[in-house]
Formats: structure tokens, C-alpha cells, sequence
């Protein structure tokens, strides 16, 4: 097991590598000059050279690459084109308001996913089980942006329960857990626990159906064995699988809340790559997406090897 | 259903209906048509593909003439059914229009991916060694990435309009889809009927074409229909932040966005475009869903 995990993380080094190189390229695909955003349209080709040259444009890919990557590695992303100020402090100012608002999401969309799959996957073929699967398809079929304004035109606009937008008054800067950030916060994460809940639901139900149809459960009964008894061993069983694709829903959640930080104004990483995007900040743009892809690489990594202390059958397939 | 009826009620036909007994795709249709669900699914989508066609002949107003004076009318306005937009324009005629436009973006990119990553996936799986070991790793790579964040990096960088949608959402979906298609391969080539076709002298190429492709294709085909729901509220994500499709033309995800200014004054106006991606993006996986147990693949 121990040659598994180690092999594992060996493993993530190529995926990094090839990752940096994804991000790398993306300030290179892009169809206009990397320094469109800070220079006047009528700029001279003489101050365009100068400022290619100022932040290394003009040299070869490799070696612009390789130069990157070290000090990508030592921590240095470069410096934002829009603000000169370093992209590093930019992204984990965001990605701290970006993980406190998955946190929230998480919790409330493992909760009820795990609550929903469970009962469903228990009392399969009854109606409970239909209304989970049907709360559950809704919940991966909902355009999340669209039930992000739903929400708003419900809860704030009509009944003025919750604020609309923004992080509460401590703004992009201090967040800090208690009600008047933590109200800011709850339309966003609702929203942004549908599709991992709906997910989960879905899988953990299948799990639960298929452990409870397997031999050694009518087994277990005919031995006698309570049914809280039986539930322990189903719970067992379903773990390993259920706990990664949890993990990888958290890394979507990491991923995908650009749509609903725009919404509801939230300032985290989404929000800051909108801003990249829109303002073709890509030194930005390049950074964010590095870091949230490793946030994502190594998330992946710790599942497996969890699931592989879990489940010792994993490391031998 | 026909033949065994047949055979049923009139045993003089016996030895003929067995002759004609129903084939693979005939026995999921069977299966699937019991499946109420599913069928509606079918219809709701048909339906839609239909007012995309037919958007052109059979809108009631012009879909891009506005008039300031009758700005965000609530839904049930005469003469505009579901209302005007924040540019006067009448919404049910965009959101027929912008039916087009929604549907393409979202169903394109899936056929395209199918194309490259079935091809990708059963070469790696067919051939394996290194040529699966480099394709499959490339793959890899690309799964490092949240899919949500890949689209909208690749569309971010490459600046906004209907291509480069396609090309990032495409690209987005290869890799799921060559992953399956090369677990599904690997699978089906270490079968007899493969070992077969290779000892009696057939080339790479016909084993592929005869063999495993038609073993393949079924349960790729539908993995690839599971993502169109994932590609409709994608695509209509990216034209919601302002990626994607650009203004005037109507698009669901780009009409929300347009809209939403307007929320506290005409939410209901608002939320209608929202309806419409669900109402498709749940029709395709409830018909996947039905496909799926028809075809009797696990998810």
C-alpha cells in the first residue's frame, strides 16, 4: 500500500507539470498582444518593444516558460498588468473568500446529499426514493447562475430576508464567521450546493441500493444482525467511493463558482477572474487558474490516497 | 412487441418469428418506449428542436426590433405573451429565436468531443503500450482542471464570440469522453470474438471497424449524452458572463444576463430565459436516464 501511495504522489508531478503548461499557454493562444489591456491604441512600436521586453514577452516560449515555472514554483506569479501589484496577493485574498464560501456550500450540499442518497438508496422503490431521485436530477439539471437569481428575487428582492450581493461589511479584505458576514453568505453557498448535493445524492443512493442487494447483507440478516447493525456495514462499504466523489465535487466547487461569485458579487477567485477575463489581465488570468488547477491536483491526490487507507482493495486494482 | 405477439397467437408462424426476432436497437426502443418518463423527455426535447427550426417562420414579432416606449412589460402584456425586454423586444419571440443559438452551442460541442474523444479513446485502447500511455496522460492533464474553470479559462483567453465558446467547451469534453471510450475499448479487446478476428488475419483497422466499434459506440454514445445537459448550462453560462454568444443575437444564457438589471423590477421577466436551459438541460438527462436503463448500461 505504502509503494501505491508513494507512486500516487510521484504521480502528480507530471500532471503538475503538464498543468503549468496549460496555463502557460493560455497568455499565448490568446489572439491579441499580452499588454493590450495597458497600452494606448495608438502606443509607437518603440514603447510596445520596451514593455514586451520590461516583462519578458519578447523572449523565446521555452525560456519564457521555464523562467515562469521556477518562480511560479518559489511563489511568484508575476505582477497583475491592470493594478502592478503582485498577482500572488491578488489570488489568495480571493481564494480565502473563495474556500470560506465552499466551506459553507459543502456542508450544507455533502449534508443533505449524503441525507437524500441515503434514505433513497434505503427505502429504494417507494416513493421517498422517487422524490429523492427527482430532487436530485433537478439538482444537476439547474442552470446554478439562474437559481442564484431566483434565490435573489426571492429571498431578497420580495421577502428581504437576505442581502442581495457583497461580502458583508468587512468587504473583499476581513472576513470574518459571525452573522453579519455569514448572512452575505447564504444565497451564494445555497446555490452553490445544488449540483454537488444532487451528485451526491445520486451516487450515494446507487451505492446504498447495490450494497443492500448483495448477498452478505440478506446474510448478515438471517444471522440476526439489527438493522442499524446492517446499516454499518452498507455505510462501510459505501465510503470509499462516496468520499471520492465528494472530493472531486469540492474541487468543482473550487472551480466552478465563478458563475455565482458573479452573481451575487462575491469576492473571490471567480470574481477575480471575470475581472482578469474582462480587463485581459493575463498574468491574472494565468495565476488564478494555476492555482485553483493545483488546489484541484492536490485535492485529487489526498482522495486517492484516502481512499486507499480505506479501502486496500483500490491500491491493487 | 410484433414478433413474440406473433408467435404467441399463431404458432403456425413460430420458426418464422424467431427469423425475425427483434434486433439489439429494436429491443431498446421496446424498453424504452414503456418508459413514460423518458418518453416525455424525448417529446419535450423533439419540440424544442422543432420551434429551433422553425423559429425563423413562426415567431409572432420581430425577435430584434425593440421600441423604448414599451420597455420590460410584465408577461401577459396584449400582444406580447411573455412580455418585452429591456430593450422592448417581445420575449417569446427570442426565446424561440434564441432557442437556435442555445441549442448549438450546447449540443455542438458534445458531437464534436464525441467525434475526437471516441477516436482518441479506442485508438489508445485498441493499440495500449506507449501510444496509450502518452494519449492517455495528455488526458489527464486536462482532467486536472475543474471542467467549469477550463471553459471559461480557454473562452477567457481566447476573447469572446460563438467559436471560441465551441472550441473551449469542446475541448472541455474530449477528455471525459476519451477516458470512457478507452476503459470501454480495453475492455471489449481482451474478448474471444476480438482474439478471433485477430488469428484469422484481420487488420487493426477492420477489427476496429467490425468488431469493436459496434461494441463501443452504445455505451460511449450515451456517456456523451449525459454531458449535453453539463454543455447546455455551460454554454449558456459563458454567454451569461459576457463569453459566448454577443449581443443582439438572442441566447438564453446571454439574455439572462442582459436581463438582469431588471430584477427588481420585473423578476418574474427576468427568471423566463433561466426556465427555458432547465427545461432542456433536464430533458436531456432524463432522456439519458431512460436511455441508459433501456440500454441497461450502468451509470
Amino acid at each position: 500500500m505504502l509503494t501505491y501511495i508513494v507512486k500516487r504522489l510521484l504521480y502528480s508531478l507530471p500532471i503538475m507539470l503538464g498543468v503549468s503548461i496549460v496555463c502557460f499557454m493560455l497568455v499565448h493562444m490568446a489572439p491579441s498582444d499580452p499588454l493590450v489591456s495597458v497600452l494606448p491604441p495608438d502606443a509607437s512600436d518603440d514603447l510596445k518593444k520596451q514593455l514586451m521586453a520590461l516583462y519578458g514577452f519578447d523572449r523565446p516560449y521555452v525560456e519564457q516558460f521555464i523562467k515562469w515555472l521556477a518562480r511560479a514554483i518559489t511563489g511568484d506569479l508575476g505582477t497583475s498588468i491592470r493594478t502592478s501589484r503582485p498577482v500572488v496577493r491578488e489570488v489568495m485574498t480571493a481564494v480565502a473568500n473563495t474556500l470560506s464560501l465552499a466551506a459553507f456550500a459543502t456542508f450544507i450540499g455533502f449534508f443533505f446529499g449524503i441525507l437524500f442518497g441515503f434514505i433513497a438508496g434505503y427505502f429504494r422503490g417507494t416513493w421517498i426514493d422517487k422524490l429523492a431521485s427527482v430532487i436530485s436530477v433537478i439538482g444537476v439539471s439547474v442552470p446554478h447562475y439562474w437559481l442564484g437569481m431566483v434565490l435573489v428575487i426571492i429571498f431578497a428582492a420580495n421577502l428581504g430576508w437576505l442581502p442581495p450581493t457583497g461580502a458583508g461589511p468587512g468587504g473583499s479584505q476581513n472576513w470574518i464567521w459571525n452573522w453579519e458576514h455569514v448572512r452575505h453568505m447564504v444565497l451564494p453557498a445555497i446555490t452553490m450546493s445544488v449540483i454537488p448535493m444532487g451528485i451526491i445524492a445520486r451516487t450515494i443512493r446507487a451505492l446504498v441500493a447495490e450494497t443492500l442487494s448483495q448477498e452478505f447483507i440478506v446474510g448478515l440478516k438471517a444471522k440476526g444482525l439489527s438493522s442499524f447493525g446492517v446499516l454499518r456495514h452498507v455505510v462501510k462499504n459505501a465510503a470509499p467511493t462516496a468520499l471520492a466523489v465528494m472530493g472531486i465535487q469540492l474541487g468543482y466547487l473550487l472551480g466552478g463558482s465563478i458563475l455565482i461569485e458573479t452573481v451575487f458579487s462575491w469576492p473571490g477567485t471567480g470574481l477575480l477572474l471575470n475581472d482578469a477575463i474582462f480587463q485581459r489581465d493575463l498574468p491574472l488570468l494565468q495565476g488564478t487558474i494555476l492555482v485553483l488547477a493545483t488546489f484541484f491536483v492536490v485535492l485529487n491526490m489526498l482522495v486517492d490516497v484516502v481512499q486507499t487507507l480505506l479501502d486496500p482493495r483500490v491500491a491493487r486494482s | 412487441m410484433q414478433p413474440n405477439t406473433a408467435a404467441a397467437v399463431a404458432p403456425a408462424y413460430a420458426s418464422d418469428a424467431i427469423e425475425r426476432s427483434p434486433g439489439y436497437w429494436a429491443t431498446v426502443w421496446q424498453r424504452f418506449r414503456r418508459d413514460p418518463v423518458a418518453v416525455g423527455a424525448l417529446v419535450v426535447i423533439s419540440a424544442l428542436i422543432l420551434m429551433a427550426i422553425l423559429a425563423p417562420w413562426i415567431t409572432p414579432q420581430d425577435p430584434y426590433k425593440g421600441m423604448a416606449l414599451r420597455r420590460l412589460r410584465p408577461p401577459g402584456t396584449e400582444g406580447y405573451l411573455l412580455g418585452t425586454d429591456e430593450l422592448g423586444r417581445d420575449m417569446l419571440s427570442r426565446l424561440m429565436m434564441g432557442a437556435r443559438l442555445s441549442l448549438f452551442m450546447g449540443v455542438t460541442p458534445v458531437l464534436l468531443a464525441f467525434l475526437v474523444g471516441t477516436s482518441i479513446g479506442v485508438a489508445a485502447g485498441y493499440v495500449g503500450g506507449l501510444l496509450n500511455t502518452v494519449l492517455m496522460r495528455t488526458i489527464d492533464v486536462f482532467f486536472a482542471f475543474p471542467s467549469v474553470l477550463l471553459a471559461i479559462a480557454l473562452s477567457g483567453a481566447l476573447g469572446a464570440g460563438v467559436t471560441n465558446g465551441l472550441i473551449s467547451l469542446t475541448v472541455v469534453f474530449i477528455p471525459p469522453i476519451a477516458r470512457v471510450a478507452e476503459s470501454v475499448t480495453t475492455g471489449v479487446r481482451a474478448r474471444d470474438f476480438v482474439e478471433a478476428a485477430r488469428a484469422s488475419g484481420a487488420g487493426a483497422l477492420s477489427i476496429i471497424r467490425h468488431h469493436v466499434l459496434g461494441n463501443v459506440l452504445g455505451p460511449i454514445l450515451v456517456y456523451a449524452m449525459s454531458l449535453v445537459a453539463v454543455s447546455m448550462i455551460l454554454a449558456s453560462g459563458l454567454s451569461f458572463l459576457g463569453l459566448g454568444v454577443r449581443p443582439p443575437e438572442p441566447e438564453w444564457g446571454l439574455m439572462l444576463n442582459t436581463l438582469r438589471t431588471a430584477i427588481y423590477t420585473q423578476p418574474l421577466l427576468c427568471a423566463l430565459p433561466g426556465v427555458m436551459i432547465f427545461i432542456t438541460s433536464i430533458s436531456f438527462n432524463l432522456l439519458t436516464d431512460g436511455l441508459r436503463s433501456a440500454m441497461d448500461i450502468k451509470a
